[in-house]
């Protein structure tokens, strides 16, 4: 498939010239075309922040919620509907800050969703303060000595807390980036895709050259089947990993243990409601 | 004691006896042998001890409310007494063992654990003290000993046989009592209540739910509102409905809305506490023009409140809820009847016009079982209001009435796109201010289709009143049976059940009357407050309650007298 078919025409995108949005925006649109999924079979759900604002400039069905909310409609709509493709974006603040009580529970519940989180260590909307992930003595308007908080791991956190699909790509690499996208959305189950980008406007520290810099790939031999080892190369921080740290294959998803789907497999706006069956219900209240 | 047409019993124990067990036993012996009957409980926020009561009134009319009277008192735990003592008077009958009745006062040794250890196992005494009341009431052993088979047949013969002998015994015990004099009630059976309906709100509710469409439920457990995700998750297989428990409220109105846009039919149900977490995906629903039903079972608040007990003071907060300014649609169910029939509407109102829908019910609305003839079961299919979509489909199409048509992906060939952000007519965000106006102006345009579909309000009492009592939701049937009880042929009462937006007819209503008398279950009489800004009207006197009980009839007919003047 021809990623042009998720292309909007000409819009007028609110991203800085420059930023690393742009290419996680090629990204997406060039693993769904290798994975051919057309734009209707697709939702795309997010929260608010720049980066949330992508579903606007990649052609499909989408669902733009509230901030830190991206996670609970998206898991809402893979239930409803098994059979849309359902990927929810969003930025580091927005999935691990205020959404992350969501972030915890939806990857206990394992829904066939894809959860790609834009990390810049950065809050970009709201001009330049510290986000869960930024490194501590990064130093902003707000936190004007520099941040004090250890950082968010998500890696570590998605991995103990039993996430069956845990990876991270930088963007300074959209080849493969592409590549770990296409594995995160064929995953069956929750998948976590930590997307490493710069934000050229407010992060002066962690640039293209910083992300350059102190990264690198997982090695060939890497068996992303062991639990501990995934722990271990998760939590590393001189330089950080990229690519598939976690897979757990096997395990049913939300959608499918939910008893609604136990006998049916229906898409919810496809079945009707049993008539005989609510009568019955009722009238059982006579006798009990 | 002598009654005669009705008797009021009250249960009191502490939490984990099994009251709730009795209440269940006794409730269904006396509609199985055709007594109209109504049961509602008071209860403390705890799992163990404490001091909980039961009301069960047993009449040969339709009772359906709550009152202070009781005739006859069974104690289960000492301390009881002393905990009812302001409803207890020299006519008031009280059994039970000598170890559970407090000092001072006047009782009849009723030995149930004594019976029930000769029985067996002191577990028997709920059965040997069910037995024993309905004895007293006339119930037959028949019916007593047909209901026990049923209930204990899958723990197997030998607790059926053991549960039976307690049942004799007890039976025994208060027929002696019937004997000696001490007691007699006559209540005239009407045998066609034996195949009434018996269940309580929380279960009307949930059929109503599942009768209006319902296939998804995502909530937080919280009192009083827990019942209705218990009843949906129980039968979410055989009727295929998604039952989530949430992390927490705001996930859960956000699941729901997710599942709206992807074409199930959602609520949530929750409390005051957990509704303020929603309140944000109330904002969202009205941006996006989101179908949402919210089940908002009210308690006495600020903050955690007095979790268990009821109140009528989350009115202004539902309608209120949510920044910014779209339409809304607020149910108040007064009846069990009401509460099938306005959550099964509120499906279809959130569906037709893509808005939130309340129902604002409370703990004693939830808590609260009677006998009902029938409800009305649907004969068709819900209305859905779904649309197929065309390649050209867009979400927010301005049309005359400001209802877009609703499409879902993956049905139809159109893409389906939805912003909590100010978007154009395909769901884009957008920065137009022109356009801005326009789509504020179609979200609010659709009250006036709304607005078109209430109902009238309930009027009871006769047209040539002069004295109009108003009143909403869980406090009708208290209301209707103080106003019946009175007679005033001056005296009328109005009840909106589809309360908000507003019939016009309750303002004709409020005009014709010389007095108007507000009652709610509130401190600051919040609906009087509404209906000042939606009529003008204001109130001549008020009857406020929010000590965490409902209304009984009898404080309605005295506060009622009084404000008359007599």
């Amino acid at each position: 498939m021809d990623k042009k078919v998720f292309d909007m025409g000409p819009v007028d995108i609110a991203w800085c010239p420059g930023c690393g949005d742009y290419g996680i925006l090629n990204a997406v649109k060039q693993a769904l075309a290798e994975l051919e999924i057309p734009p209707e079979k697709l939702v795309m759900v997010s929260g608010i922040g720049q980066a949330a604002k992508l579903p606007h400039y990649l052609k499909s069905n989408f669902f733009n919620g509230l901030h830190g909310r991206s996670i609970p409609p998206a898991t809402g709509i893979k239930v409803s509907n098994p059979d849309l493709v359902v990927i929810a974006e969003s930025g580091d603040g927005d999935v691990y800050g205020e959404g992350g009580n969501h972030f915890l529970h939806a990857i206990r519940r394992n829904p066939d969703i894809t959860v790609i989180v834009h990390d810049n260590m950065v809050y970009g909307l709201t001009k330049g303060q510290a986000s869960p992930t930024s490194r501590e003595g990064f130093k902003t308007p707000v936190q004007v000595e520099g941040v004090i908080l250890e950082p968010f791991n998500p890696l570590a956190v998605a991995i103990a807390d039993g996430a069956t699909f845990v990876a991270r790509a930088s963007i300074t690499d959209i080849p493969g980036t592409v590549k770990i996208l296409k594995q995160a959305i064929q995953h069956k189950g929750f998948s976590l895709v930590d997307l490493f980008q710069p934000c050229v406007t407010f992060n002066k520290f962690n640039t293209y050259q910083w992300f350059k810099d102190n990264t690198y790939y997982l090695e060939d031999s890497y068996d992303p089947h062991d639990r501990v080892e995934a722990f271990k190369r998760a939590i590393e921080d001189e330089k950080f990993p990229l690519g598939v740290f976690y897979v757990e294959d096997g395990r049913k998803t939300f959608e499918e243990r939910t008893p609604a789907y136990e006998e049916n497999k229906v898409a919810l706006y496809r079945r009707d409601l049993n008539l005989k069956m609510l009568a019955d219900l009722v009238n059982s209240m006579r006798e009990s | 004691m002598k009654r005669n047409d009705e008797v009021s019993i009250v249960l009191c124990g502490e939490a984990g006896q099994g009251i709730q067990t009795v209440e269940r036993f006794l409730t269904r012996v006396l509609k199985f042998d055709g007594f109209n009957v109504f049961s509602t409980k008071e209860y403390m926020s705890r799992v163990r001890g404490g001091l909980n009561s039961t009301e069960i009134r047993v009449s040969s009319s339709s009772v359906r409310a709550y009152v202070d009277r009781i005739d006859i008192l069974v104690t289960l735990k000492k301390g009881s007494l002393e905990h009812l003592k302001k409803r207890i008077t020299g006519d008031t009958l009280i059994l039970g063992e000598k170890l559970n009745v407090d000092d001072g006062y006047a009782f009849v040794e009723m030995p149930f654990t004594q019976i029930a250890i000769e029985v067996g196992d002191k577990i028997f005494s709920n059965t040997v003290a069910v037995s024993a009341i309905a004895a007293l009431l006339g119930v037959s052993l028949e019916t007593i000993e047909e209901y026990l088979k049923k209930f204990f047949v899958k723990k197997g013969v030998e607790v059926v046989n053991k549960n039976l002998l307690a049942a004799t015994k007890g039976y025994e015990l208060g027929s002696g009592l019937v004997k000696s004099g001490k007691m007699t009630v006559n209540i005239k059976r009407d045998l066609s209540i034996k195949d009434d309906l018996i269940f309580d709100g929380a279960s009307a509710i949930g059929l109503g739910a599942i009768a209006g469409g319902c296939n998804f439920i995502s909530s937080y457990p919280m009192t009083p509102s827990t019942g209705i995700l218990t009843f949906l998750s129980e039968h979410s297989k055989e009727f295929g409905i998604v039952a989530e428990q949430a992390e927490d409220e705001i996930s859960a109105i956000n699941m729901a809305i997710g599942a709206w846009y992807a074409g199930a039919s959602a609520m949530v149900t929750t409390a005051g506490g957990g509704f303020a977490l929603m309140v944000e995906g109330v904002s969202l629903a009205g941006m996006i023009e989101s179908p949402i039903v919210i089940n908002l079972g009210q308690r006495p608040a600020p903050a955690t409140g007095l979790p268990t007990r009821t109140e009528q003071g989350d009115l202004l907060f539902a309608l209120y809820s949510g920044h910014g300014e779209f339409p809304k649609i607020i149910l108040a169910p007064g009846t069990l009847e009401d509460a099938f029939n306005l959550t099964r509407k509120a499906f279809y109102f959130a569906d037709k016009f893509q808005v939130p829908v309340f129902i604002m019910s409370d703990q004693y609305l939830v808590d609260s079982y009677y006998n009902v003839k029938n409800v009305d079961l649907p004969k068709d299919e819900p209305e859905r209001f779904i649309v197929k979509t065309s390649k050209e489909y867009r979400r927010y199409s301005l049309t005359e009435n400001g209802i877009s048509p609703r499409g879902i992906p993956g049905f139809g060939d159109g893409l389906v796109d939805v912003d909590s952000d100010e978007h154009d007519e395909s769901g884009h965000i957008t920065e137009d201010l022109d356009l801005r106006v326009k789509m504020v102006d179609k979200r609010l345009k659709k009250f006036d289709s709304i607005r078109s579909e209430i109902v009238p309000p309930e009027f009871i009492g006769s047209k040539n009143y002069e004295t109009l009592i108003v009143g909403w939701g869980s406090t009708y049937p208290i209301i209707k049976e103080a106003v019946e009880s009175l007679g005033d042929k001056k005296l009328a009462f109005l009840s909106p059940k589809e309360l908000y937006p507003f019939h016009p007819d309750v303002k004709k209503y409020l005009e014709k009357a010389k007095k108007r008398i507000i009652i709610e279950n509130n401190a600051t009489a919040q609906f009087a407050k509404l209906v000042k800004v939606e009529t003008g009207f204001d109130f001549d006197q008020k009857i406020l309650k929010y000590n965490g009980l409902p209304f009984s009839v009898e404080e309605i007919v005295s506060e009622l007298k009084k404000l008359a003047g007599e």
